[in-house]
């Protein structure tokens, strides 16, 4: 660590960096009232409310700074990374983003969380079940401020033109449904497996419709996937490519970007059809020119029953994000943190689209009609499973996104998906 | 890449500072006549000047190398025997495990094996394309300089910008090279063209070549320049045609530039990255995997650093093995030319 702030001073020196550029992150961290908040609404609305929101809590608390700032996504995640990397406390955030399962457990084994579970007991409380994918030994590091599901995004209008009059249930429908907007010359499902994490999700769900919550809660923990659950899955996932529902080179199509990305295929109707999260719409409005995406077309069902399955037919497959506190952070942090949490963020958190509210009194403030409906399946779920690759770790959530995209491409089978997690978690062990 | 090109393009000026430097004959002449009237101590103290201006002007690139090249080449080494998430202490001591568990890995080698197709396929394409668009481009021409132009425009471009606009050209079905191949009553393939296992690598290698061959003609029309238009008219007199003339004259006398070129687009072809990032993040199905996907793939996604450390290091032994071998297999050839 000294090594590489030596480095980084020899760098300013010798670059001759103005003083400003390297010379003010250096007071930023230290000051125990000013709390360093990342997050990524980099767009409005979400980034004026944010701003606000940091302007109240310092009303409410003077003496406090809370300096925001935001970033795209990605670029959070690669700063995110550089800053745990660099181990200096100055450089890590105060309060930032959690996407939860391994990955915290790394964070929190390299001791850069802070546990929040008594200090914010009450919150734990409140969001309820869904706090279990940011527990490592039962502590709670990080309070989910947005969980999703994710399902089929539909066009009810190609839908209605292939004469699909209700939407599937059952894995028989959904082949019969593949079949008819076939013979209606429809393509019906996009999947950007180009990005693995698209494709992916087809087998966390056939998983979770396989496998009880035990087994997975289980396999969370002990890394061990020898139940024959998880290669039936992988049998199911092979049913479904075998039946060819993806649109032509779904191999190649990215998962966001640009039109011909397998959501801009489902939001230009060139697809009947895509399975993703509760960012879908918001997705498919940046992506077509009118700003709607697919508007009021827009329609949602669950993934469907798999006969003999032993989940529980009510279990959801998503994810979401979190808020966490550095451990070098000032104690105001933590309570900026149950503020992020409170009912008056939330709701307005819900009210500006900027995601599925956890906290139970903001739900109903959500003004998006299809969201509206997402978080009613959301609540009466019994358990959201989280992302595998997030729930394992991105070690061996990559080599298990990689198994599975090799199914897509017809290069695998459902025991080499085991195979390929079960060998990367071995390594963990 | 911009680095490697300066360098052998310049190659004979190169050699003649940096002999003239070596046995400093240039700069003891100016410091003899200096010296004659008064003999020892004041030729110490010139010595002591030398050593000095060299300090100050060697320290600083020294210390950008030592920051930019050893540091981090030590930093990947010490990375790769740790087991090691990317925070937290470096503590996980492995040893030799990493390099076992890379060398294993079946998308490493075939990733390696992928590297190897870009070297070799990048080489016998552009060799004899290079070559020919060369001795076109070298006639005396109308548009000439237009052409010439046109044929170096795509190595102008940044790599990312030429593989964005190939992405978009090759898009399955709606992409312009789908619509073509349709439009003309053939079916293309299913999973479009970067989409299918099988093609995905050789198109990657048919865009490289297009992106590349703009270098290769410039180098070979540079060489050609240096071909003496005597030994041509020495040629026509003797009647050989125009054919004879540039397969027994100009193609030999093009042989260091070709070597010097073909060791180039080796060494790029080794750290192939970025065209195959955009076009096919190494897919689909790791068939278009090269060593540099696959460490970045394993450090910044995955989180395996040492990993990828492990993996950097490999890369780069193989680099330098290739490169050491073609300098003493290939390329001494040429430098004993030029210094005889």
């Amino acid at each position: 660590m000294s090594r590489k702030t030596q480095a980084l001073a020899a760098l300013c020196a010798g670059l001759m960096i103005a003083a400003t550029g390297c010379g003010s992150s250096g007071d930023s961290g230290g000051d125990d009232n000013t709390i360093i908040w990342w997050h990524n609404s980099n767009n409005d609305p979400g980034k004026s409310y944010y701003e606000q929101v940091a302007k109240d809590f310092e009303k409410a608390n003077p003496g406090v700074d809370v300096k925001v700032q935001a970033f795209a996504h990605e670029d959070m995640l690669t700063k995110l990374d550089a800053a745990f990397q660099s181990g200096d406390p100055e450089q890590i955030p105060d309060v930032y983003m959690e996407r939860g399962g391994g990955e915290l457990a790394d964070h929190v084994a390299a001791g850069l969380t802070k546990d929040l579970s008594e200090d914010a007991s009450d919150e734990i409380d409140m969001i309820g079940g869904s706090v279990a994918g940011w527990q490592v030994d039962d502590k709670t590091y990080a309070l989910p401020f947005s969980i999703g599901v994710v399902g089929f995004w539909y066009n009810k209008d190609l839908f209605a033109k292939a004469g699909i009059t209700t939407a599937p249930t059952t894995m028989e429908d959904f082949y019969a449904a593949v079949e008819k907007l076939k013979a209606a010359g429809i393509q019906p499902v996009s999947v950007g497996a180009k990005d693995a994490w698209p494709a992916a999700h087809y087998y966390y769900w056939t998983a979770v419709r396989e496998c009880s919550q035990d087994v997975l809660t289980d396999a969370v923990k002990s890394l061990d996937f020898s139940d024959a659950c998880f290669e039936k899955a992988g049998d199911d996932l092979a049913d479904i490519v075998a039946k060819k529902p993806f649109n032509n080179g779904f191999l190649s199509t990215g998962a966001q970007e640009g039109p011909t990305s397998a959501s801009g295929l489902l939001a230009t109707g060139k697809v009947a059809m895509e399975l993703a999260g509760h960012w879908e719409p918001g997705v498919m409005q940046g992506i077509t020119e009118d700003k709607k995406g697919l508007g009021d077309k827009t329609g949602w069902f669950a993934f469907p029953q798999i006969e003999g399955g032993q989940g529980d037919p009510a279990a959801q497959m998503g994810g979401g994000d979190a808020w966490a506190v550095s451990e070098g952070a000032p104690d105001a942090s933590v309570d900026f943190v149950k503020y992020l949490l409170s009912t008056k963020v939330q709701t307005g958190f819900a009210k500006n689209g900027m995601g599925l509210p956890t906290n139970p009194d903001a739900t109903g403030a959500l003004t998006d009609p299809a969201l509206a409906d997402l978080i009613k399946v959301r609540d009466s779920a019994p358990y959201v499973q989280l992302y595998f690759d997030t729930a394992f770790g991105q070690s061996v959530g990559g080599a298990m996104n990689d198994a599975i995209v090799n199914v897509f491409a017809g290069k695998g089978s459902a025991a080499d998906i085991v195979k390929a997690t079960q060998a990367a978690a071995d390594k963990e062990k | 890449m911009t680095h490697d090109v300066t360098e052998p393009a310049a190659a004979a000026p190169g050699h003649a500072t940096s002999d003239g430097r070596r046995t400093g004959s240039v700069r003891r002449a100016p410091g003899g006549p200096g010296g004659t009237g008064s003999a020892g101590p004041n030729r110490r103290g010139d010595d002591w000047r030398k050593r000095l201006e060299i300090l100050v002007f060697v320290t600083p690139a020294l210390a950008l190398i030592a920051l930019f090249v050893a540091w981090p080449i030590v930093t990947a080494v010490r990375f790769s025997v740790y087991d090691w998430k990317g925070f937290g202490d470096l503590t996980d001591f492995v040893g030799l495990e990493n390099y076992a568990e890379v060398l294993g890995d079946e998308v490493f080698r075939s990733a390696v094996g992928h590297n190897m197709v870009i070297v070799v396929g990048s080489i016998l394409l552009q060799l004899p394309l290079g070559v020919a668009i060369a001795l076109l481009l070298n006639r005396k021409m109308r548009g000439q300089g237009l052409l010439r132009t046109i044929i170096f425009v795509p190595y102008v471009l940044a790599e990312v910008i030429a593989a964005v606009v190939w992405l978009q050209l090759l898009q399955p079905q709606y992409g312009f090279i789908d619509a073509f191949t349709a439009g003309i009553g053939l079916d293309p393939p299913e999973q479009g063209w970067l989409g299918t296992p099988e093609y995905a690598l050789w198109i990657v290698l048919l865009v490289l070549t297009w992106k590349y061959l703009g270098l290769a003609v410039l180098l070979f029309l540079a060489g050609m320049q240096g071909v003496s238009e005597e030994l041509h008219e020495a040629a026509q007199l003797d009647g050989a045609s125009w054919w004879q003339t540039q397969w027994r004259i100009t193609i030999p006398l093009l042989g260091p530039t070709m070597r010097t070129w073909a060791f180039l687009s080796m060494i790029g072809s080794i750290q192939c990255f970025d065209m195959i990032w955009v076009l096919t993040q190494g897919g689909p199905a790791d068939a278009t995997a090269t060593m540099a996907t696959y460490l970045i793939d394993e450090g910044t996604k995955r989180h395996n650093y040492g990993i990828a450390g492990a993996a950097s290091v490999i890369l780069f032994v193989i680099a330098f093995a290739m490169a050491l071998a073609y300098q003493v297999l290939i390329l001494r050839r040429d430098t004993k030319e030029d210094t005889v």
